[in-house]
């Protein structure tokens, strides 16, 4: 058994290794992402934001940990106990689980020792899985929504699952073409692909898709211009009403995870992952290299960390039939179109960046056409009112 | 458009709002929306106070916590007359009236003075009635607004803390300034007459 153990254990620390790093940064960065959320809205709503608490307010995160974990723990009499107490967990275990194949570094080209920057490397359906577990987050909503027995929280419940069924397909859509475009699932290698020049960034030959899954991702963050199942205007709190202390924090902590799982998504599929120009090629396995590449990626994925922070406290939240509209009237025949436009491509042979410049026209020629057909149907019959949208009375 | 029925008369539909199709794509809303969002964070000019450091600039007609004015002599300048107590809305004003003191000399020309004035500064709505109402200008409301305390005895203000609120704002120049004010009451006026002749102009307690 010793034996055994000794034999297994240049391969298992490097997975222990990882799992520690997911394991201990989760918390961390889903604390001081509160904190640095409150710091960029008080900057864009020109205030201030939590500076008493140390120099400029740093160890606000650790002193909200703190009360947060100190909090009596409030079980309302009317919840499903077993389900009010499984739904926060598992909502936090989904986030954290889909980050199981998600390379935070560069993954080096053997994989057979060392420390390999992600839990599970070398998956060859990378993708799918992540997307497989991430759809179950939806599970700990909904769970959390009809355990707490309370209509608003229901609301919330309902509103995320049909959230999250809508939106799954321009996301799948969308990275479709990423994915024909590599021929793999595994993420290593859609990055890997990506490895030439700054121009064989995905981003750069299909902004549709990057347009198609930015938005997809940010609709199952529950982020803000998609925070229907927690409108505090609506719902009072959405599916965590009935939730405080730990808990709340669990579920918040999930959110947070999404928010950095997608960003990792989102760096990893369209803005070239760990290259950079001058960083270009396969990783070499020296220490300064990896360090390099993780903090290229990083910064990257701080950088989109940081747009979906101001996304939210730039635009207004969507009412919910402009939701689903814009998931099944947009999203969706859109990322129809990339699709058809990489597979025209791809079989064709052509220069892959004659795709970009289509699919911005198809883009626009798209929305003329969403445009003409909502003008004639208001023409038709004002009274339909398209959804409410025209039409209003005075 | 459809047949109109009377019903639909007394409706007055809206024109539709015209959107181009660049509208109808989201993107450039989007973006202008977070250029504002951006442009606002980089102005690094925040609009709010920090409180404890930077105090508030209090208008001199502020309704804050009572004080009762002293005299030229030092005594408090109250009455005992209950006007203010009678025009409380809110009955936070508890007076007991007592004889000034006749062998003393220092209370000579005084007839009554109040042996307890206490204010209730919880109850208190902060109206300022009882300051209109006092004929001598004995109550008046500061621009002190921080009043705070950890038990509620501690909230009830007797006379001398009333009395260390006058000597507090008198030193600190945090005087109050009424709009109304000009000349004192007529109950005042008419005893600085007989006092010392006309009342100056401005504040009766400083001339």
């Amino acid at each position: 058994m010793i034996e055994y153990m000794k034999e297994l254990w240049p391969i298992l620390w490097p997975t222990l290794g990882a799992i520690g790093v997911i394991l201990a940064f989760v918390p961390i960065l889903g604390l001081y992402m509160t904190f640095i959320e409150r710091k960029i809205a008080a900057y864009i709503q020109d205030r201030v934001g939590p500076n008493r608490v140390g120099p400029f307010g740093l160890f606000q995160a650790i002193a909200d940990g703190i009360k947060i974990f100190l909090k009596e723990q409030v079980i309302p009499d009317h919840v499903y106990t077993f389900l009010y107490f499984i739904a926060p967990t598992f909502s936090l275990m989904t986030a954290m689980f889909a980050l199981v194949v998600m390379p935070f570094g560069p993954v080096p080209v053997e994989y057979e020792s060392g420390f390999r920057y992600v839990v599970a490397p070398g998956i060859d359906i990378g993708i799918i899985m992540m997307f497989a577990i991430s759809s179950l987050s939806a599970y700990g909503i909904i769970l959390g929504g009809w355990a707490s027995n309370n209509k608003y929280s229901l609301y919330g419940a309902i509103r995320s699952c049909a959230q999250f069924i809508s939106y799954e397909i321009p996301l799948g859509l969308s990275i479709i073409g990423v994915i024909a475009a590599t021929g793999s699932l595994n993420i290593e290698k859609i990055v890997a692909a990506q490895g030439g020049s700054l121009w064989d960034w995905n981003l750069f030959w299909q902004p549709l898709a990057l347009l198609v899954f930015f938005t997809s991702a940010l609709a199952e963050t529950n982020r803000l211009p998609f925070d229907l199942p927690e409108c505090e205007q609506e719902l009072v709190g959405g599916f965590h009403t009935e939730y405080g202390g730990i808990k709340f924090v669990l579920f918040f902590l999930a959110e947070y995870t999404h928010i950095v799982t997608v960003s990792f998504l989102t760096v990893l599929l369209f803005f070239g992952g760990w290259h950079f120009p001058g960083l270009t090629g396969p990783v070499d396995a020296s220490l300064g290299g990896m360090l390099l590449r993780t903090f290229v990626l990083v910064a990257k994925v701080c950088g989109v960390v940081l747009f979906i922070m101001i996304l939210r406290w730039a635009l207004p939240r969507f009412r919910f039939d402009q939701l689903m509209g814009l998931a099944w009237k947009g999203l969706i025949p859109l990322g129809l179109v990339n699709l058809f436009l990489v597979a025209v491509v791809l079989t064709l042979g052509l220069p892959k960046h004659l795709l970009a410049g289509t699919a911005v026209l198809l883009f626009v020629a798209a929305m003329i056409s969403t445009y003409q057909l909502q003008r004639t149907l208001n023409q038709s019959n004002p009274r339909v009112m398209n959804g409410g949208i025209r039409g209003v009375s005075v | 458009m459809t047949t109109k029925s009377k019903r639909e008369k007394t409706v007055k539909w809206g024109e539709e709002p015209k959107i181009g199709w660049m509208e109808a794509m989201y993107l450039p809303a989007v973006m202008s929306g977070v250029a504002t969002a951006v442009r606002h964070a980089l102005s690094g000019k925040p609009m709010t106070r920090q409180y404890p450091e930077v105090e508030p600039e209090i208008p001199a007609n502020y309704r804050g916590v009572h004080r009762l004015n002293r005299d030229e002599e030092g005594r408090v300048k109250c009455v005992a007359c209950y006007m203010c107590q009678t025009a409380c809305p809110a009955n936070c004003i508890e007076i007991i009236a007592a004889p000034a003191p006749k062998d003393d000399p220092h209370w000579e020309n005084r007839d009554k003075y109040p042996a307890t004035f206490t204010i209730d500064e919880l109850r208190c709505i902060y109206c300022g009635m009882c300051e209109e109402a006092c004929p001598v200008d004995a109550i008046e409301l500061t621009s002190i607004y921080d009043l705070t305390g950890m038990t509620r005895e501690e909230m009830i203000f007797d006379k001398e803390k009333l009395l260390s609120v006058f000597d507090k704002t008198i030193q600190s120049g945090q005087d109050p300034v009424r709009t109304n004010r000009g000349a004192l009451g007529p109950a005042s006026e008419e005893a600085e007459t007989a006092k010392q002749g006309p009342p100056p102009p401005g504040r009766g307690r400083k001339g």
